[in-house]
């Protein structure tokens, strides 16, 4: 009997095991080897340890901004990252919160027209505003139709930042809309009665109550948005870049594999301490509250 | 309960000063105001677009008129056409063999206990939390190398060399689905009462037909939501895609991606319509598939 359950289990694990394993667990250890190898011209690498691709990526530059321009990418893309989450909590706490008080009726209108953006093409939505922004787009062609001079918007970190909170806005919507809804407002009453202002019921309250619901929105919308690569490329031109871009970069014209492969290394390593981090201390504050 | 949840008490014994009262309506007006603000920042780009597809006019944004040309067009665009039958065969494939395999998964990690289940469990959770670009460079990565060692083993060169293409996309799709497919699937899993199952065994039902009796029906609803996620996934997915695909092996998003990177054009609107619209028509069937479960597991 023992023999026949454990025939079960490896069969049922055995070819969800095998794609995981081989196309995510093996490319990744993949990827770490790579970036302690020697670079081969036109893509690819020589199986000769080096050091080189991670110097590059620290060495200092003095005509860069910052140690070097590699560097600077990173620091914005995370700077970015920053921004794009505090929009879209500062929008999406607000809207959640009008959404949990609505008729039953118009909360499910609100909640299918917040979900509809999780499952249309992101390429699709994203082109949308290029089509608003673009130099020959809708804006401007109001504009020089009403006889204003024409705006260049796109290819610049504004169109950019726009077209990241645009794609992180619902993921951050979700996760709040479950930690409201689920909130008893009792305790809200009980804080009345004892005399607190609004403000002070929001902050004493309501905030550590939903906290849980804001650190995973944020968690969601600050990873989605640090690794984003279509955005850059389509309303930044490539002259705006973030890491993503500088990664596809590396594997693509620039043929420097090892290099590549640091630069994923580094930005997966940076992610996880920042994501461990950020837990710590929003788990702490937690306890404090 | 439900109505304290409705009503927060303005009405209590305290009296509400006015500074308060004042908050409280300046308050709501800025929640509305906020709300439809929102709203039509993520809805309008989108109806601009759509509108814009009939624009008869090959300056983008000027409108001049109503017309279907441009639809007509891409009937007879070939790159897209065959870009469009690559994305099916793909999204088909990836979603029966994932749908297959992640609920088999999802058994094994909610019916069973054994070694190395915790960090089974971590590498499961890689395709949803890993970012899509990483996958990406890692996979073309492993590829390239694999393909390589292949060709090289079986001494193949030329036009018989492997190289990535459709396989290789269909081979990622499933990987990335079966993570989401089994998510799903084990949260149906967790939420059902075990006593259904147990029930059936003591009236002398073997572990086969309680699964196939009780446990698969009940479970159905989750495994059909978790095919349909897999099924837009692998439709709507561009940034993997664009690392593993290779020669004749464009999927509809990465022929758009092409066309997008030029220029805009009338014809990106048409076809970024049809995308939308049957998304849009994927979610509302699966709402609708879902109520009529639901209305038949309550009988």
């Amino acid at each position: 009997m023992e023999k026949r359950r454990k025939l079960v289990l490896s069969a049922l694990l055995l070819p969800g095991a095998l794609w995981i394993v081989l196309l995510y667990v093996a490319p990744s250890i993949l990827i770490v080897i790579y970036s302690f190898l020697t670079r081969q011209m036109g893509g690819g690498v020589i199986w000769a340890f080096s050091l080189d691709a991670y110097q590059k990526l620290f060495s200092y530059n003095p005509d860069s901004r910052f140690i070097n321009d590699f560097v600077v990418i990173f620091l914005r893309t995370f700077w970015w990252g920053l921004l794009t989450t505090f929009i879209c909590l500062a929008v999406g706490y607000p809207l959640a919160f009008f959404i949990t008080r609505q008729k039953a009726g118009t909360r499910a209108v609100l909640l299918f027209l917040i979900i509809i953006p999780f499952w249309t093409n992101f390429l699709v939505r994203t082109y949308a505003w290029k089509f608003i922004l673009n130099n020959n787009g809708l804006i401007n062609v109001i504009l020089s139709s009403l006889g204003f001079r024409r705006i260049p918007m796109i290819n610049t970190p504004f169109a950019v930042i726009i077209g990241l909170v645009y794609g992180a806005l619902p993921f951050m919507v979700l996760p709040l809309y479950a930690a409201l809804d689920n909130f008893n407002y009792r305790y809200v009453e009980a804080a009345q009665d004892l005399g607190a202002s609004y403000l002070t019921v929001f902050r004493k309250v309501f905030w550590p109550l939903t906290l849980p619901g804001v650190v995973t929105g944020s968690l969601l919308v600050f990873i989605l948005t640090i690794g984003q690569f279509v955005v850059p490329v389509i309303l930044g031109g490539g002259k705006v870049s973030m890491i993503g871009n500088l990664l596809a970069q590396q594997f693509g014209m620039a043929f420097d594999w090892p290099f590549g492969s640091a630069i994923a290394v580094v930005f997966i390593l940076l992610m996880m301490i920042g994501i461990v981090y950020y837990i710590r201390v929003e788990a702490r504050k937690e306890a404090s509250s | 309960m439900t109505a304290a949840r409705r009503t927060p008490s303005t009405d209590a014994d305290v009296p509400i000063q006015r500074s308060d009262a004042r908050f409280l309506r300046w308050g709501k007006r800025t929640l509305g105001l906020n709300a439809v603000l929102a709203l039509f920042f993520l809805y309008a780009p989108i109806l601009v677009l759509v509108i814009f597809s009939f624009n008869d006019s090959k300056l983008a944004a000027r409108w001049e008129g109503f017309t279907l040309r441009w639809y007509g067009s891409l009937l007879q665009n070939e790159s897209i056409l065959h870009a469009t039958r690559n994305s099916l065969v793909v999204a088909l494939i990836s979603t029966a063999l994932a749908t297959v395999f992640g609920t088999m998964t999802a058994l094994a990690m909610e019916r069973f206990r054994f070694r190395g289940r915790r960090v089974y469990d971590g590498l499961l959770y890689l395709p949803i939390i890993n970012p899509e670009i990483v996958t990406g460079v890692s996979l073309l990565a492993f590829f390239s190398l694999t393909l390589s060692a292949l060709n090289q083993a079986f001494n193949l060169s030329g036009d018989s060399a492997l190289r990535t293409g459709l396989v290789t996309v269909t081979l990622t799709h499933i990987a990335f689905n079966i993570a989401f497919v089994a998510v799903v699937v084990r949260t149906t899993l967790k939420n059902f009462r075990r006593s259904l199952e147990e029930a059936a065994q003591d009236l002398g039902a073997n572990e086969w037909v309680t699964f196939r009796r009780v446990t698969l029906p009940l479970i159905a609803p989750g495994i059909l939501a978790g095919a349909l996620l897999a099924f837009t996934l692998s439709l709507d997915n561009f940034v993997i895609t664009f690392f593993v695909t290779g020669p004749g092996g464009a999927t509809l998003p990465i022929e758009v991606f092409g066309l997008i990177r030029r220029a805009i054009s009338p014809e990106i609107n048409a076809v970024s319509t049809i995308m939308l619209t049957i998304s849009v028509a994927l979610i509302v069937g699966s709402q609708v598939i879902m109520r009529r479960r639901g209305v038949m597991s309550d009988e």
